[in-house]
């Protein structure tokens, strides 16, 4: 079985071509005309496909803008990650389960793991490396730093996030209110009370950017 | 050996040194590395618990788009090591245990069949998805309930029973109590899943990005599986996103990555699944325990008995000290303990926070809040009438031992006086009130360890070492112990890990890093400090270092002189000091017993017509000796107390034993606290030196902050509602029922 993969590391087209090739054979060149059966061969499907499968777009992330060309299956989270290399923005679960993936889209909250990518088109996405404003951290930033609101530090972005859409929501009014709008992220390490000083502290200082 | 600054100064606060790059999103975890060429390997798992593979059906996934490779037992290029006897990779934190893709045999469900290749994630996840294989099923065997009935536990030296003094002692006491306490499976799931991305730079030499707790015994393991010599495996782990056990030894996963990467000579990125993570990385295991205490009238403990019984998995004995803090905690006479494990369809359990202890705490210390109600004395004063002056194991004096200091520092923070002493006699807002506390304790360690430092013209300190931060602040700690040792200010040390090329590092588990470490960036100070001595004896005769003051980066002599280490560099015309220093075992230690101790307090509202239970307030003391970095000491502290609340109220692994299948791997099923479940956690500590165990008077902290929580947990929903819960979770129904 593994001559096939070793020979020709592109299964794909070597699927796509076999089908063509199939269907000639089978129906003596009804439906698929000799000029894709030749593209078949030089495997100028794949290239095809890669036009055909992928979806155009445009979408701008922490003021940069972006023209992409995406996988309809790609989520928002594993493009940040894998294509655009903002990895601040973590996969703790991908079934949305664990807020660690979220992001702000058009100024709201949002789990990066559970958005497709191709449905960002025309929004404006900041993730924690958009947050600050070069060296100058955000608010809840140094708080976090201040109060010591993580301990590994990987379900910090997430926590950031949420925490500065929780200011401005208007939800961060009492301990209680953050706890509870704060509640779709997890954080193992337990650093909750400290994350919870740390918003209470600039929700009071009303200094969200 | 010297003590090299006065233990009774504590630490400046300072705030965490990596904490920038962790609120930046500038930290990279494993998964975060981008290497050209990189290939995406997804694992597929077994849908049985117990059989044998007959078929594997590869073709549709071969052929799927940008499929590279799929391996299975049927392909797999052989693993060197799998062919020396059954642990190939040995050491507490070895790569042994399940030889993957390396024969046709199921031992648990979710166990890896395959592993998909592919130029992307999505194209390997699908890819993934196509594989088809078919089964000869046998029975699975998950229930330890069952077992216990029905079978045999495993026999060897760690599973007999062990006596001190009479055996029935209790059986003849005036006051008994008695019980049977169970604890379901617990999993790890630090927020970071699991991942390896392996990289073979020529036939014998591979690089790992791993998550790993030991950067140098994944290295061994690695090199021990593919027959490699140690320094041609390179592993890099700067950051990782959480552990509590789970990244303590190198899994199956990583070596089945570092395989997939030889066979394509492409980088391979593999990344577990958050299901993935219940199965392939460890758990705490499942135990039932029976524990039976006798006491005087006046709360003596005069004998106790603890059986344990906990599963593993049927292809390595995975032990631990459920029955260790039975033995210590009390000066008890006479004494009983049995563990016993049972081979399951279950993959290996590995050590999670508190190993053993925390388990084990559970039955011990809720029998002594039951034996304080029958005494009817409080379970403070109980437990200080027990108090174990000495090991009651061997009668060696403790290094230090300040538990008692806990017990107050505690109940006092805690308000414990406001307690009603009977069951069920406290109310606020329709809500029944408990107080309730326990007592934790965990061995005191101090292992080996290297560095290397560097002190450039410049001013900076650099430290390097082979060790790796899962969360609890390790370079934090060494930089403030460097800091604090050659008067430099914080921004002028940098304390460098998550490199096994840096000199080599102590596994980061069993509370010990900072005792270990710490230990070694103090001597590496020394080291430094005469060194900087021997730079002013070309311009000063006959200077003693111990007449040579170190503050503020300069060295500061008896005749009112002084200059700056960057000056005394510059004179010398050195650009750098380098040396490396290596520390390890103190030989002292033969003669002492050394234990960290923790004491929890907990208030729990329950709701009557509900049966809710809601954590109102905490408070954990500890005696973790001398604090060297407060600020993070307190933070994990609170995290041991948020790990608590989840083991007690609503953490628990459920396995459906008809298939032995996971029911709950997953967040939504498997529930963790969430912000909303944990109060404000106050921390206190004794903060006093152990003179013994290591030159900075620390002791280990990371454990003690979880053992014996869930125990205070159920003393006070007893407190509380007048019943006892001996099964965690303590879920609304059983408090109801």
């Amino acid at each position: 079985m593994n001559s096939h993969t070793e020979n020709d590391p592109c299964c794909g087209g070597q699927s796509r071509r076999s089908f063509l090739k199939r269907s000639t054979a089978t129906a003596a060149i009804l439906a698929a005309p000799p000029v894709l059966v030749r593209a078949a061969e030089k495997k100028l499907d794949e290239q095809g496909a890669e036009y055909f499968e992928k979806l155009p777009l445009k979408i701008e992330v922490n003021g940069k803008p972006f023209s992409l060309s995406v996988e309809p299956r790609v989520t928002l989270l594993d493009l940040l990650r894998e294509q655009l290399h903002l990895t601040g923005t973590k996969k703790g679960c991908d079934y949305g389960q664990c807020g660690a993936c979220t992001v702000h889209v058009d100024g709201q909250r949002v789990l990066s793991c559970l958005s497709l990518a191709g449905m960002q088109d025309g929004k404006k996405i900041t993730t924690i490396e958009g947050l600050a404003s070069g060296d100058d951290l955000h608010p809840l930033q140094e708080a976090f730093i201040r109060h010591d609101g993580f301990q590994c530090g990987y379900c910090t972005p997430g926590q950031i996030m949420s925490a500065v859409a929780c200011i401005k929501e208007g939800h961060a009014g009492s301990d209680a209110e953050i706890r509870e709008y704060m509640s779709g992220n997890i954080c193992r390490c337990g650093a909750y009370p400290n994350i919870v000083d740390a918003i209470r502290e600039v929700a009071q200082k009303g200094g969200v950017k | 050996m010297d003590n090299f600054f006065d233990l009774n100064i504590p630490f400046a606060e300072i705030d965490r040194v990596d904490g920038k790059a962790k609120v930046t999103g500038k930290a990279d975890y494993v998964a975060e590395h981008d290497l050209p060429n990189l290939t995406y390997g997804v694992l597929v798992g077994s849908t049985i618990a117990n059989g044998t593979v007959t078929a594997i059906d590869t073709k549709s996934a071969e052929r799927a788009p940008g499929v590279l490779a799929v391996i299975t037992h049927l392909n797999a290029p052989k693993v060197p090591g799998y062919e020396e006897g059954e642990n190939p990779a040995k050491g507490r934190t070895g790569g042994g245990g399940l030889k993957i893709f390396n024969d046709n045999r199921i031992r648990f469900n979710g166990q890896p069949i395959a592993l998909v290749v592919a130029d992307t994630f999505e194209r390997a996840t699908y890819a993934a998805s196509l594989i088809k294989a078919q089964y000869n099923k046998e029975a699975p065997h998950t229930s330890l309930a069952d077992a216990i009935k029905n079978d045999k536990p495993i026999e060897g030296d760690n599973y007999k029973e062990a006596v001190r003094g009479e055996k029935d002692a209790w059986k003849t006491a005036p006051v008994k109590v008695e019980g049977t306490y169970i604890m379901p499976i617990q999993v790890h799931n630090p927020m970071e899943l699991h991942a390896t991305i392996a990289r073979w730079d020529g036939d014998d030499k591979v690089t790992v990005w791993e998550k790993t707790q030991g950067v140098v015994s994944t290295q061994q393991s690695i090199a021990n599986a593919f027959k490699l010599e140690q320094k041609n495996v390179q592993v890099y782990a700067p950051y990782v996103g959480g552990g509590f056990g789970s990244a303590l030894r190198t899994w199956p996963h990583a070596i089945a990555a570092v395989m997939a990467a030889k066979k394509l000579g492409r980088p391979v990125k593999l990344v577990l699944t958050r299901p993935q993570m219940f199965m392939l990385v460890g758990y705490r295991p499942e135990a039932i325990q029976h524990i039976s205490i006798g006491a005087t009238p006046d709360g003596k403990i005069v004998g106790m008995r603890h059986d344990a019984y906990a599963v593993t998995s049927n292809y390595e004995n995975f032990n631990e000290g459920l029955v260790a803090q039975t033995k210590q905690l009390y000066a008890c006479a006479n004494l009983a303990t049995k563990y016993n494990i049972y081979p399951m369809n279950l993959s290996t359990p590995t050590w999670m926070r508190g190993p053993g202890e925390a388990t084990g705490s559970f039955p011990l210390e809720c029998a002594l809040d039951e034996l304080s109600y029958a005494l009817n004395l409080d379970p403070i004063e109980l437990r200080k009438r027990n108090y174990a002056e000495t090991d009651p194991e061997n009668g060696k004096p403790y290094s230090s031992k300040f538990l008692r200091e806990a017990y107050d520092l505690g109940a006092e923070k805690f308000g414990w006086k406001g307690r009603k002493p009977q069951p069920r006699s406290m109310e606020e807002d329709g809500w029944l009130v408990g107080y309730g506390m326990s007592s934790g304790m965990f061995g005191a360690f101090r292992g080996e360890g290297r560095v290397r430092l560097k002190f450039s013209g410049d001013g900076m300190l650099t430290i390097q070492s082979a060790v790796s931060d899962s969360g609890p602040g390790t370079a934090t700690a060494m930089t403030r112990i460097a800091s604090d040792a050659m008067g430099l200010p914080v921004n002028k040390v940098n304390f460098e890990l998550g490199n096994s090329a840096f000199p080599p590092g102590p596994t980061q588990g069993g509370s010990s890093t900072t005792s270990t470490l710490g230990t070694t960036v103090s001597m590496a100070c020394d080291s430094l400090k005469k060194k900087l001595v021997e730079l002013l004896k070309t311009q000063e005769s006959e200077i003693a270092l111990a007449d040579v003051q170190f503050a503020q980066g300069e060295m500061r002599l008896k005749n009112g002189k002084s200059i700056s280490y960057t000056d005394a560099l510059k004179a010398a015309n050195l650009p750098s000091i380098e040396l490396t220093e290596s520390s390890g075992r103190n030989p002292e230690m033969q003669k002492y017993s050394a234990y960290s101790y923790s004491v929890h307090f907990v208030r729990v509202k329950v709701h009557p017509l509900t049966g809710v239970v809601r954590i109102d307030k905490v408070v954990s003391a500890g005696d973790a000796g001398r604090i060297i970095s407060e600020k993070t000491a307190a933070s994990q502290m609170k995290g041991g107390a948020v790990g608590g609340i989840g083991g007690a109220l609503m953490e628990e692994g459920v396995i459906d034993h008809r298939y032995g299948r996971w029911v709950n791997n997953n967040f939504a099923d498997y529930h963790v606290p969430v912000h909303a479940d944990v109060p404000d956690v106050e921390v206190v500590f004794v903060n006093k030196p152990d003179p013994v165990l290591n030159p900075n008077g620390s002791k280990g902290m990371g454990e003690i902050a979880l053992i014996g929580f869930a125990a205070a947990v159920a003393n006070a929903v007893y407190h509380a509602t007048g019943k006892r819960i001996r099964e965690l979770p303590i879920t609304p129904d059983k408090v109801l029922l």
